[in-house]
């Protein structure tokens, strides 16, 4: 465990930056703190129960069953369940990050990581619901279809372009953080 | 809504959690409590950030950039800003509808809401921490001109 005031300096550099906007630009001050306060609140309100969920997983999933429902070698089964867990989530991206780390660990494939990854950006499912009132259920339905292909194009290039070593780096570093 | 049925799913979770095994359950709890402390300064360094952009980028300066005849760079610009800002859907979706019943193109509007969604550049900080910077970039890179695919596909579609 690094020193804790190595851990956040870059929370204070951010601080400090974000104290000198308010001091040079004195009429943002009212609208920069309101959307502090409103993104803080989402974080408190989504961040406890993914991180609860995190915790059961990490304690009740055997690795070796999800190895073989998203693991090497699970095939469409895997991509369906990447593709559900991500529809099905709720809470902004940077919610899926702590998730993926946690799948890593136990084993799911990195093409599954990262359908689940975009699955989580672009198909949730209340998300969609939402998006089709406002903008048109045409627009909802031509997006969603093409960012389904989107996100499997990006997985396939993403493996095409990491090489092996940095993949397998990053499941030694998801052992020791999630 | 979602966040209500998380709450509950997570809620049962863990009453069964319990039921099953109270040393277990602690456990859990436990690991939770670490992976967020673990986490905890990218967190904050991403909220002051949402906190900057958003201050500086809001629904009037985002309109600015959206018009029907901004043609390309409207589009640029559009997905540039989607790719930057973290916007939740509730707030993003109706601002969009709003913009284009002002007159913005639905390309525009596609390259933007695709882009807010795939890209995250001010939560970097966070995914770097997880994936490590050459996937992180990587992936918000492809995610970035894949929105622009999208943003005509959509554009397309919806003038069909």
């Amino acid at each position: 465990m690094k020193p804790l005031l190595r851990r956040y300096a870059a929370v204070l550099v951010a601080t400090v930056v974000f104290l000198a906007f308010l001091v040079l630009l004195p009429g943002y001050q009212g609208k920069a703190l309101e959307i502090l306060s409103f993104q803080t609140r989402t974080l408190l309100l989504v961040i406890p129960p993914i991180f609860v969920l995190l915790g059961l997983l990490d304690v009740w999933v055997p690795r070796e069953k999800m190895i073989r429902f998203m693991g090497p070698g699970s095939g469409t089964k895997g991509i369906t369940l990447a593709f559900l867990l991500g529809s099905f989530a709720a809470g902004p991206l940077y919610g899926a990050f702590p998730v993926a780390a946690v799948l890593m660990k136990k084993g799911a494939s990195f093409p599954n990581i990262l359908i689940f990854i975009g699955a989580w950006s672009t198909t949730k499912i209340p998300m969609l619901l939402f998006e089709s009132s406002a903008l048109g259920v045409r627009f909802t339905l031509a997006r969603l279809a093409i960012d389904i292909v989107g996100i499997v194009v990006i997985a396939m290039a993403m493996m095409a372009l990491l090489p092996k070593a940095e993949v397998e780096e990053l499941y030694r570093q998801a052992e020791k953080i999630g | 809504m979602d966040t209500f049925i998380l709450y509950l799913v997570a809620a049962v979770c863990l009453v069964w959690s319990f039921v099953k095994s109270r040393e277990k359950t602690r456990i859990a709890l436990k690991k939770a409590w670490k992976s967020f402390e673990n986490i905890l300064p990218q967190f904050l360094v991403v909220l002051i950030l949402v906190a900057l952009c958003l201050s500086v980028l809001d629904t009037e300066t985002i309109s600015l950039f959206l018009g029907k005849n901004s043609g390309v760079w409207g589009v640029l610009a559009a997905s540039l800003v989607g790719a930057i800002t973290l916007i939740p859907g509730f707030v993003a979706f109706p601002a969009a509808a709003a913009l284009m019943q002002g007159g913005a193109g639905v390309v525009q509007i596609a390259a933007f809401v695709s882009s807010l969604m795939m890209v995250g550049v001010v939560t970097l900080p966070l995914e770097i921490q997880y994936f490590g910077r050459r996937a992180a970039l990587l992936r918000n890179l492809l995610a970035y001109i894949f929105s622009l695919v999208a943003a005509v596909w959509v554009g397309w579609v919806v003038g069909l």
